[in-house]
């Protein structure tokens, strides 16, 4: 083995061991209703992640804490290295200001349930509106990033549509490659197969297949398709009632799990 | 008494009229701008996350819009003179200008802020993970949206302040109503100019109000799949096509 390729395998190793995310004692209550009752969760840079359970459960509300669209009510979340929510001034924890939430919001990129495409743009444009001016990258090497990411998810060529002249698979695809221009370190799917009609969920779940087998970012999806998780996820967690009752391999969850409300979920879910 | 109808009154005073139509017109268009850049004031102020500043921009608006143009309009140009230290003497077409335009700003905000509200939830979550600015934000996503379905509704506003321009010949801002009345005073013979008045505003006001209706219908189809198939963004297709063949050899 040549040195070059040790060193390699050494920084990916390094970059492997490392935890990206780390949740501490997370909660989340609306009002009197808890939502999430102490979430501790690690998540390794590049590792993919499926979060399963009931409706309700507080799925969602783990990664819109992450995407900083929800405040914790308590906990910390640590994004590379760093307080999502809290920054030191003076010797003692405060509530982050905007630029210091906005620094590690940076690192994180979402596909929302309902697309969130912006319905004025051309889905180029909505590709591109981001990296130039949130990023203030060049603007003609963000166009090709962006034709070459719609081209990649199928739609290189449809770059002039408008979202309301695309099929609900269409925009969803849209709204990954949007994400995916970002170049975020973490990506987060909210049930992103759930608005759409049956016949259009295999077109989105493939462009996911592509990202999580080829793309090296770490991925976290919150999703209902048990048989997607199981081919796509490094581990997969169970969450009931905001608590995470079971967490492993995905096969030690979806197919070996001892545990009895798991157990029960997915009886429920093959029945169907 | 110089009773009836008279066509060489009308005649005579007709175009010395309409010489004060520039004005009018001048004077709705300035009113109504200072009224849709102060809109967003409000908007800006109200947006400031501060609860009790909040609540007084919220009372200033409400004392504004519940009191009447013409006394706002005598309180700047009589009154804001005589206060001791900010008082300052505006000349009338200034005055004008503030008076109108606060009072119909104060509309105008709430005509935004349901253009604002009417944007979907998904938006502002989506701007805050493409991790826009809170500027970028409103300038590139919110607002483009908001303020289209509302373009007919300003159009309603344009017109209803035309028609309330005349109360700045009040603080000696001429216009046509200024002119009819002179000549009025002049000759007499109130009749011809003043009905001269309502035909101009009539001519004027009635055929924007059917162009604004019309405008209403293409706002509300704005972002059907037919309306936007029959004129696709032809600059930056053929700009990319070009780039494209440029990028593949």
């Amino acid at each position: 083995m040549s040195e070059q390729s040790v060193k390699d395998i050494e920084k990916i190793n390094t970059l492997n061991t490392e935890q990206i995310v780390k949740y501490r004692n997370v909660t989340k209550s609306f009002g009197d209703f808890h939502v999430l009752k102490g979430i501790n969760l690690d998540i390794y840079s590049g590792e993919k992640v499926a979060i399963i359970g009931p409706s309700g459960s507080g799925k969602t509300t783990i990664i819109r804490m992450l995407m900083t669209l929800e405040e914790p009510t308590s906990g910390d979340i640590i994004v590379d290295g760093k307080n999502l929510w809290k920054m030191k001034r003076n010797g003692t924890s405060i509530p982050a200001n905007e630029k210091h939430i906005s620094e590690l919001r940076g690192n994180i990129g979402m596909v929302f349930q309902h697309f969130n495409l912006f319905p004025h743009m051309t889905i180029l444009e909505n590709c591109m509106v981001a990296p130039i001016h949130v990023k203030k990258e060049d603007k003609k090497e963000v166009q090709e990033r962006s034709i070459q990411m719609l081209e990649r998810v199928g739609l290189g060529n449809k770059l002039n549509f408008y979202p309301s002249q695309l099929s609900g698979g269409q925009k969803q695809r849209v709204a990954m490659a949007r994400a995916l221009v970002m170049r975020p370190k973490i990506m987060l799917f909210d049930e992103v197969t759930s608005a759409l009609d049956p016949e259009l969920v295999g077109e989105v779940l493939e462009v996911i297949r592509d990202i999580a087998h080829n793309d090296d970012m770490a991925m976290i999806l919150v999703t209902h398709e048990m048989d997607f998780a199981l081919d796509v996820a490094d581990k997969v967690l169970f969450l009931d009632q905001g608590v995470i009752i079971e967490q492993g391999t995905a096969s030690e969850v979806l197919e070996h799990s001892k545990n009895e409300r798991v157990q029960a979920f997915l009886r429920r879910f093959r029945k169907i | 008494m110089n009773n009836g109808w008279k066509w060489e009154n009308f005649f005579e005073a007709f175009p010395l009229i309409l010489k004060g139509l520039g004005a009018t017109v001048g004077l709705t268009f300035a009113c109504f701008a200072f009224a849709l850049i102060f809109g967003f004031v409000w908007i800006f102020l109200k947006h400031i996350p501060n609860k009790p500043f909040v609540w007084t921009v919220d009372w200033i608006m409400i004392f504004i819009y519940s009191t009447p143009p013409l006394v706002q309009l005598f309180f700047i140009y009589y009154a804001l003179p005589m206060i001791p230290v900010i008082g300052v003497t505006l000349n009338p077409f200034i005055c004008a200008v503030l008076g109108i335009g606060i009072h119909y700003s104060t509309y105008i905000s709430e005509i935004y802020r349901s253009g604002i509200e009417s944007v979907d939830k998904g938006q502002w979550e989506a701007s805050k993970a493409l991790n826009f600015s809170a500027f970028d934000k409103w300038r590139k996503i919110i607002l483009p949206q908001a303020i289209p379905p509302t373009i007919p509704m300003l159009g309603n506003y344009l017109i209803i302040m035309f028609k309330e321009v005349p109360l700045a010949s009040t603080v000696g801002v001429a216009g046509i109503l200024t002119i009819a009345n002179s000549y009025g005073a002049l000759h007499f013979a109130y009749l011809e100019p003043l009905t001269i008045v309502g035909i101009i505003f009539l001519t004027l006001s009635y055929p924007a109000s059917i162009l604004i209706k019309k405008l209403e219908v293409k706002m509300n189809t704005r972002f059907d799949k037919n309306t936007i198939i029959a004129k696709p963004n032809k600059k930056v297709h053929k700009k990319m096509n070009f780039e494209r063949s440029d990028h593949i050899v």
